[in-house]
Parts: structure tokens; C-alpha cells; sequence
């Protein structure tokens, strides 16, 4: 609103199509553009050295990233009520797919993930980071605000399905995600803040029922979490290392290539979930300034989508992706500084890898045509 | 609850979801801090740290093993070398299947049981990154072999090593020693910097005590490791400095002419040039192979040398005790002359028998009947008992100890090895302090002919011989020439001269006279040299007995019969020539009458090189 406002300051009153710049023609949001291209090139910069100066590493990321940024041009031009209409088929696809994944997936890593469709390894647990918000946003449109008990009610199913089916891979990383993406539509669509405790509630006491539940390597890293000196040589290695590459980049960093922890690959998943060491470390502090504000910027600008957005659905849909983003970009760099316990969840856009990036984008896409497809009618 | 309504308010509803992204907004800024404080924390708080556990973790230094030094004889041959050995190394982390390697292995390279347990034993000590030999010594064609079959053995490579080498084996054994592992021992005595590279030491002999000389000094590389301990390139490297090449005073002909004129026998020959104190040869036989330790010698071997009843371990030249026998009668001579005792000239009558007033205990002469009338030159020639146990009954014990140990004896040499011993001077004060008796009269008779309580080492034979030739001079005997440094001609080590013995010219003459006498009078007991040889020489031989037979010495004749071990150890002493001495020689033959005829090749070999 704040942001609108100061807009309207400068911009020429938009009551006339012909007022429209290019950009608007094209239904691309240039601010958001912009930063995720420098995001992205930050990205590949970093890569380089982190995947030990393979020319072709970057070769194969640059073109995902190239590709989903076509795809995000393409989702971009749906309209949101496009979305809104499709969101029930969307869901019920993406489900179905996980419950195929659960029974003939592809194995790769230990985990049953991927879905081989011969160009690509569709991840359905990936589209259901998009499928959660989008069937929610598209329930609430229908109801009036803020949500109460009964739809709450509605709502839990819908999220907690594709969540255990995730976790059941395993991959605790996007079931996590998953119920972030779910329950910041249940936020903002004012989930009240008794409910949210009782929620909290119920998690701190489903907690030890959940430990029951959890992979053996799931309950290692939590408790290498809570200490990681434990087992310096097997669990704990990472969190050590992660923290070792970290401290000594220092103010400044090593400067670019210079990092010893990975390119002397003392730092595992050092191209991967753990990339965000290796910049620490080459960058220093400095650079994680300019790499943390970057993020932010792009999720004030997701949030100022949200608030110009002109329905509930599109308000909802644009704020649960910002959110989702900010906790995909947060839990990763808390776990590399040892805030957090690890959970397998990649820095988006940086981290290398095809399936987050092109969800991440797809996301951008979505909050693009919010954006975009406004009616521009002042008010 | 209460303010359910049916109607959609679209104006409330972007007023709640606004103030649910302005709290989000909130949250996330207090996150971010949360984060960017972690990040400061980690980063310029605790930097110095991470900065330090950073560097240890890819940093290392790795020792450089300096080249040891080599040692040379007099005349620049070389006797100790470093040969390049290739060794197969496994690295744990490398080979996929052990056990399937060995037996893969196996089919191109003799691998035994042994090779295999010392292998895993080793593995156990050893960090699975690290390069463990699983055989020593492979053959060139072992070698070839594998360099074909590389490829089918990862982790498994060939490294070259410098070991060493000792091209004459059993013949400098006891003198130059061996290298050998470093035992617990030794490396709590041991600069364990200096060593960080090296697995071998000096055991015995030279290479033990010019250790620190032949080891030369550690190197260093400051090396880049990544995460597998492998090194990834060399930062830094401080070069190590390579031991001393040393030149030994040892002459490698004499050394090997002594060895052969031991003819097998068990024995030991030192040769000492008097006029320094150089340790020309020096042989104790049987020796062993000193290659067999370089790498380690297995527990069979080594019991077969522990064993062995001729005792190859058995250092005789510098820790065999012998009775001095008969040659110590020239020092006591010497004594006798000084003390003015005797004259040259004096007689005494010998019936081939002695007592002591008031004893009735007879001390025969090996002669059974007696050399009649004998003066102090016969009394060496031929080696009379009876005038010297007259002499040492006028003399007493501790004049003939003074003069013996003037001569050397009972102390140690002071020569540049650690294994000799001192040797037994005895004397009343010594008998009550070892053996816990008095001493009497007889004792004394018995150590003028060198029987009873004295003992010397062959070395000390050797050097008292060699202040003998010199009229006095007492040179400390040692091996080390100097140390060879490339571009300069070596530079002898000054000869270190301890003390003089003075006594009047004419008594040095006249013993010395009757020495050369020893050798060429019909009666002289070493007449069997011989005679045709181009040099002159002063000896004195003697017969040192295993069972107390004194007083018939018809069994001389008799020695042939006698079981092997219980044969007289035969000793002779000799100088030449007799003005100008070069050389001083002292023989010992184990149970075997063959001292004079050793010494005679040992001394023609000598002197048919030297011109």
C-alpha cells in the first residue's frame, strides 16, 4: 500500500491501456526480473567454484536456468484466473503423481524422488509446493475471511497428505516446505492466533510421534544438530566443516575460487545444499550482505505483489509463494551456519540442480501474472 | 463466530491479509537479523578460529628424509652405499577389495603369508589414507609385471626408496654395523623432528656412532591436502641437508686379506698404524651379512644367527676377552729393565719348574725339563715361564699392573665405536671387589705369563703393540679418516695422542730386539713365520689355554686330538718393519694354532700393496 502510494507519486495516472509500458505487454514484472537474473548469475558465479571449475556443470545449469526462465515467461502470461480455475486439477494431478513416485519412482539417492520422464526428473512433491497454495487460495476465495474452524479443518487434509507422503520418500526438506507453503495460506488467510498455538500445540506434542516415524539418518541429524561435535567424522562432519568454511572467509572472504574447504572438498554438498558455505566462504560477510539483500529485495517485492493484488486468490497465492521462498532461503542458510538442524532443503536459484529451480520459477511466473494482469482501474 | 456474514467484504479482507503480510514482514526482518548476527558471529567474531581450524585442515607439513651419508675406506672405496629399492605400496583408501587385490596380485608378484599379516598389521597402525609397502624388495621383472598390470589395481603403486647398502657384506660387519628400525628406545633418545622422516637408525659400529654425522638433517614440504589426505601441490620446501660422506681409516685390502687369512676360522685381527692411532683393519669372524637388517630381518634368520655356536653376533675385536697369554711378557720385561730389576745380561737357571719360598706348589714351565740357563732375550725368544715368574716375584702385582696398564690395558681404547669393553687388569684391590677373595702369591705368578685373571680385548692387543713399535707413544686407535666434502681433498682427522711411556732407549732396544728375535732365531717360537719376507718385524706370540694343563706341555703335540672347542686360543702380536713401524698387528685364532701364519699374510699382503 505504502509502496503504491509512493508509486503513484511518480508514475503517470494509469487510467489508459495506451499508458502500459512494455514490460506490462510482455507480463513481465522487470524489478522481480532483474533481481532474480542477478540472482541467478550470482549463482552460476558461485557454482563455478564450488563445483570444482567444471565448465560443464555450469553448462548444464545455465541451461536450466535458461529454461525456466522461459518457463516462468510462459506461466506468466496465465492469467490468474486461469490458475484459480485449474487449481483443483493441478492438486489432483500433482497427488497422483506423488502416490505413483511412492510406488515405481525412480530411486536416486537413497530417496524415491524423481519421476523419469526421459528430458527431465519431475519431482510431483515439487509441484505440490505450488498445488498446496494454489487449491487453498482457491477454497478461501470462495468463503469469507478469516478462515474458521471448519475450514481450517478442510484445509489440514489437503496440506498433511502430500506432506507425509514427501516425508515418506524420504525427504523431509520439501515436506517441510510443503507445510510452510500450506500454512501460510492458512496465515494470511487469518488463521487466528489462538489456533496457530494450539497448532504449535499439537506439533511439540507430535513431536516424539514423529521421531518414531523418522529415518535413521533424519534422527542423526537432528541430534548432530543439538551436537554436532558428537560425531566430527561421520553426522557431524558437514555442520563442522559447513562452520569452519563459514569462520574463515571472514570479513571479506578468500576471495573468489580461493576457498580450501570446498575446492579441497573438505565441505560435502558443496555444490549443492551446502553452496551457500562456499560463498561465505570466498565472499565473506561482505558478500552474504549483498547475497542476504538480494533475497530480501525479492521478497519485499513478492509481498508488494501480494498487497496490490486485486482478489483474495491472487493476495493469497502471491503471499504463501513469497513466504515459501523466504523459509526455502532461510532454513538453508540456517542449517549451513548451524542455526538449524539439516534438512535436505537446496538455496533456491543458487544450489545446483534442475527440479527446485524450475518450481522456483514457475512460483515467479505465477506471482509475475499476478502482477501483470491486473485490471488497471484506480481507485 | 459471532460476526459470521455471508457477504464478502472485499475491503476487509485486504485489510487483514495486508496485516498478515506486515507481520509476516516483521517476523522475517527479526529472522534475517537473527541470521546476519549468526553470520557476524561466525564470521569476524569467531574468525580467527575457523581461520585456524581452516588451515590445519589442509596445510600439512611432510617431512623430507635426508640422504644418509656414505662411508668410504682410506683409498676412497666405497663400502656403504643407499640403493634405490622398489617397494609396493597400497593405499587403503584406494583399493576397492583388499583381499581380492592380494590375490590378484599375487598372480604377478611372489606375496607371502608374511608379506600379507605384516601388511594388515601395519594397516591397523596407519590412517587409510596413508602408503603402506606390502612388499619391500621387488625384482626388475616384478616391477615390469606390475608397471603392465598398473591399471587393474587402483590404490596399488610402486614407489622407489633409498636403502642401504653394504656391498661386502659380512666383512666390515663388525666394524661399520647396520642400520636398522627405530625401536622404542631410541626414540625417546632420539631429536624426534630429525627423524620424522626416517623409520631406520644406526645400530652398531660406525653407523651408530657417527649417527648424527651420517644422517644429515630433515627437510620440509609445506603441502596442500584435500579432504582424502592426498596432496594436491607443494606450497613450500625446505630442502633437507644430506648426512656426511665419511672416509673410514680402514684399508679395504688389508680388511679383506685379514678376513681371508682368518681362513673361516673364528678369530679377530686388528691392524693399527702406530704412528696415528689408525685402525688400518679390523675383522671379527665370523661376521654376518648386514643387508639381512636393513629392512627389517625376519625372526628365523635372526635365531639362526643367535644360535649359531660360532656366535656371527659376536663383536671378538672390541668385546672378546682373551688371557694375554705369552705376550705379555715384553711389557713385563720392560717393567723389569725400568725397575732395574734385571739386567739384559742376568741368567737364571730354569729346570723347567718354580716355587714360592715356603710353597711347595710347583708352577711349571712349558718346557717340561727346562731351558737351562736363560737370560732376558732367550726368555722371550723362547718364551720362558720360569724367568718371568722370578721376575714377577721380585716385582709384585701392582708394578706389573702399572706397566700394563701404561700399555693400555684394563681400560678402554677410547676408538669411535660404543661396543668394546675395558678389558681386566687384575690386582688384590680387583680380585676382592669381583670375586670376593684375597689375593695371593700365586696369583701373581700366574698373571706374569698373562694367565689367570688378565684379559684383553684383541683392540687393546693391538694398541698395546702399537705403543710397543712406538717406544711409548700412546695414540688413541680410531676409524673415523675425516669427512669428504665434494671440491676439497679430504682432511685427515689429527691423531690424538694420549700419553708417553718414557723409559731408557736401550731397554725399548733390547726388547724390542728380542721380538725380532721371536721371529727369526731357530728357537724363537714364531720361527715358523718364515723368513723370506722383505720387511723386518718384532713379535711375540702366545698361547692362551681353555683347560688348566699347565706342567705338561708334551700335550702341545697333543692339541690335535682334543675336541675342537677346547683347543689353546692362539694370539700373536707384530710390528713392522721394526724401525720405522707402519703397522701393528695383533691376531687371535680361536682354538686353533694358525695366529702365526695369518698374521704372515696379513703382513705380506701389507707390505706387498704398500710398495
Amino acid at each position: 500500500m505504502l509502496i503504491d502510494h509512493i508509486k503513484s507519486r511518480f508514475k503517470k495516472p494509469q487510467n489508459d491501456i495506451q499508458y502500459r509500458t512494455i514490460w506490462q505487454y510482455l507480463h513481465i514484472d522487470i524489478f522481480l526480473f532483474i533481481l532474480l537474473l542477478l540472482l541467478g548469475m550470482a549463482g552460476l558465479f558461485i557454482l563455478y567454484s564450488a563445483g570444482g571449475q567444471k565448465l560443464r556443470l555450469i553448462e548444464l545449469q545455465m541451461m536450466r536456468f535458461i529454461l525456466s526462465f522461459l518457463v516462468l515467461v510462459v506461466i506468466a502470461q496465465i492469467s490468474p484466473i486461469t490458475w484459480q480455475r485449474s487449481a483443483p486439477w493441478i492438486y489432483s494431478s500433482g497427488l497422483l503423481l506423488l502416490i505413483v513416485v511412492l510406488i515405481m519412482g525412480h530411486v536416486g539417492k537413497g530417496a524415491q524422488r524423481w519421476l523419469n520422464l526421459g528430458i527431465i526428473h519431475l519431482q510431483p512433491s515439487e509441484i505440490m509446493k505450488l498445488s498446496i497454495p494454489l487449491l487453498l487460495a482457491w477454497y478461501y476465495h470462495k468463503i469469507h475471511l478469516p478462515i474458521f474452524f471448519k475450514s481450517v479443518l478442510i484445509a489440514l487434509p489437503i496440506i498433511l497428505i502430500p506432506a507425509i507422503l514427501t516425508a515418506k520418500q524420504p525427504d523431509l526438506g520439501t515436506a517441510i516446505l510443503l507445510l510452510i507453503a500450506g500454512g501460510s495460506v492458512l496465515f494470511l488467510a487469518g488463521l487466528s492466533g489462538k489456533m496457530m498455538t494450539s497448532f504449535l500445540g499439537i506439533i511439540g506434542i507430535a513431536i516424539p510421534f514423529c521421531w518414531y516415524f523418522l529415518h535413521d539418518y533424519q534422527r542423526l541429524r537432528v541430534l548432530t544438530f543439538f551436537n554436532p561435535e558428537r560425531d566430527p567424522l561421520g553426522a557431524g562432519y558437514n555442520i563442522i566443516q559447513s562452520k569452519i568454511a563459514i569462520g574463515s572467509g571472514g570479513l571479506f572472504g578468500k576471495g573468489w575460487l580461493n576457498g580450501t574447504q570446498s575446492n579441497l572438498h573438505f565441505l560435502p554438498e558443496h555444490a549443492t545444499d551446502f553452496i551457500f558455505a562456499v560463498s561465505s566462504e570466498e565472499f565473506g560477510f561482505v558478500g552474504n550482505f549483498v547475497l542476504i539483500t538480494l533475497f530480501m529485495l525479492i521478497v519485499i517485492r513478492g509481498f508488494t505483489i501480494t498487497v496490490n493484488a486485486q482478489d483474495t486468490f491472487s493476495r493469497l497465492v502471491a503471499g504463501s509463494i513469497t513466504l515459501t521462498f523466504f523459509v526455502s532461503f532461510f532454513i538453508n542458510m540456517g542449517m549451513v551456519t548451524g542455526m538449524l538442524p539439516v534438512v535436505g532443503i537446496p538455496l533456491p536459484l543458487i544450489s545446483y540442480g534442475g527440479s527446485s529451480m524450475m518450481t522456483t520459477m514457475i512460483s515467479f511466473g505465477i506471482l509475475m501474472s499476478i502482477q501483470t494482469h491486473r485490471k488497471l482501474v484506480t481507485t | 463466530m459471532q460476526r459470521l456474514t455471508t457477504i464478502k467484504n472485499p475491503h476487509q479482507e485486504i485489510q487483514l491479509i495486508t496485516n498478515r503480510v506486515i507481520i509476516a514482514l516483521v517476523v522475517i526482518i527479526c529472522s534475517i537479523l537473527l541470521l546476519v548476527a549468526r553470520l557476524a558471529y561466525l564470521q569476524i567474531y569467531k574468525h580467527d578460529l575457523y581461520t585456524t581450524l581452516s588451515t590445519k585442515n589442509w596445510l600439512d607439513l611432510v617431512p623430507v628424509e635426508p640422504t644418509r651419508g656414505l662411508i668410504y675406506d682410506r683409498n676412497n672405496v666405497l663400502l656403504v652405499e643407499n640403493i634405490p629399492v622398489f617397494s609396493l605400496d597400497i593405499i587403503p583408501i584406494q583399493a576397492t577389495n583388499l583381499s581380492k587385490t592380494f590375490s590378484e596380485l599375487s598372480k604377478i608378484i611372489a606375496l607371502n603369508e608374511n608379506d600379507i599379516n605384516q601388511f594388515n598389521k601395519q594397516l591397523k597402525q596407519h590412517r587409510r589414507f596413508d602408503e603402506i609397502p606390502l612388499k619391500l624388495r621387488l625384482t626388475e621383472d616384478e616391477v615390469n609385471r606390475f608397471a603392465e598390470n598398473q591399471h587393474r589395481f587402483p590404490g596399488v603403486a610402486i614407489k622407489a626408496r633409498l636403502i642401504r647398502h653394504y656391498p661386502y657384506g659380512k666383512s666390515f660387519s663388525h666394524v661399520i654395523g647396520y642400520m636398522g628400525r627405530i625401536n622404542a628406545q631410541e626414540l625417546e633418545e632420539i631429536d624426534s623432528i630429525n627423524y620424522s622422516a626416517n623409520h631406520y637408525i644406526g645400530k652398531l659400529g660406525i653407523e651408530k656412532y657417527y649417527e648424527d654425522d651420517l644422517h644429515g638433517k630433515v627437510g620440509y614440504q609445506q603441502v596442500e591436502n584435500d579432504a582424502n589426505g592426498k596432496t594436491v601441490r607443494i606450497l613450500k620446501e625446505i630442502k633437507s641437508t644430506p648426512g656426511k660422506n665419511i672416509s673410514l681409516t680402514l684399508d679395504i685390502g688389508l680388511q679383506l686379506a685379514a678376513e681371508k687369512a682368518l681362513d673361516g676360522r673364528r678369530g679377530a685381527v686388528v691392524a693399527i698404524q702406530p704412528a696415528t692411532g689408525q685402525v688400518l683393519a679390523m675383522v671379527s669372524q665370523p661376521g654376518y651379512d648386514p643387508n639381512q637388517f636393513v629392512l627389517g630381518i625376519n625372526q628365523n634368520d635372526y635365531q639362526l644367527l643367535q644360535q649359531s655356536p660360532d656366535r656371527p653376533l659376536y663383536n671378538r675385536a672390541l668385546r672378546g676377552l682373551y688371557p694375554l697369554a705369552s705376550t705379555i711378557k715384553p711389557y713385563l720385561a720392560l717393567a723389569g729393565l725400568d725397575a732395574g730389576m734385571i739386567q739384559p745380561n742376568d741368567t737364571i737357571y730354569d729346570p723347567g719348574w718354580f716355587e714360592l719360598r715356603n710353597h711347595t706348589h710347583r708352577f711349571h714351565d712349558w718346557v717340561r725339563y727346562g731351558h737351562g740357563k736363560v737370560d732376558l732375550n732367550k726368555a722371550i725368544v723362547s718364551s720362558c715361564d720360569i724367568y718371568f715368574y722370578n721376575l714377577a716375584n721380585k716385582m709384585g702385582i701392582h708394578r706389573m699392573d702399572a706397566i700394563l696398564t701404561q700399555f693400555g690395558f684394563g681400560s678402554l681404547t677410547g676408538i669411535d665405536i660404543e661396543e668394546e669393553i675395558s678389558g681386566v687388569v687384575a690386582s688384590p684391590e680387583w680380585k676382592r671387589r669381583v670375586k670376593g677373595a684375597s689375593w695371593y702369591d700365586g696369583d701373581t705368578i700366574n698373571s706374569s705369563i698373562g694367565q689367570g685373571y688378565m684379559r684383553t680385548t684383541p683392540l687393546q692387543l693391538a694398541l698395546a703393540t702399537s705403543i710397543l713399535a712406538n717406544r711409548g707413544h700412546h695414540f688413541i686407535p680410531y676409524l673415523l679418516l675425516g669427512e669428504q666434502i665434494p671440491g676439497k681433498a679430504l682432511m685427515p682427522q689429527p691423531p690424538m695422542q694420549l700419553n708417553v711411556i718414557t723409559l731408557q732407549d736401550n731397554h725399548w732396544h733390547t726388547v724390542i730386539t728380542a721380538m725380532q728375535n721371536v721371529v727369526n732365531s731357530p728357537r724363537g717360537t714364531a720361527y715358523r713365520y718364515g723368513h723370506k719376507h722383505h720387511y723386518t718385524i718384532a713379535a711375540k706370540t702366545g698361547t692362551a689355554q681353555i683347560i688348566g694343563r699347565r706342567g705338561n706341555r708334551d700335550e702341545i703335540d697333543k692339541q690335535d686330538d682334543l675336541q675342537e672347542k677346547l683347543r689353546d686360543h692362539h694370539l700373536f702380536i707384530a710390528f713392522a718393519p721394526v724401525d720405522k713401524p707402519t703397522i701393528a698387528l695383533a691376531v687371535i685364532t680361536e682354538n686353533s694354532n694358525t695366529a702365526i701364519e695369518a698374521a704372515r699374510d696379513i703382513l705380506d699382503y701389507y707390505f706387498g700393496s704398500a710398495e
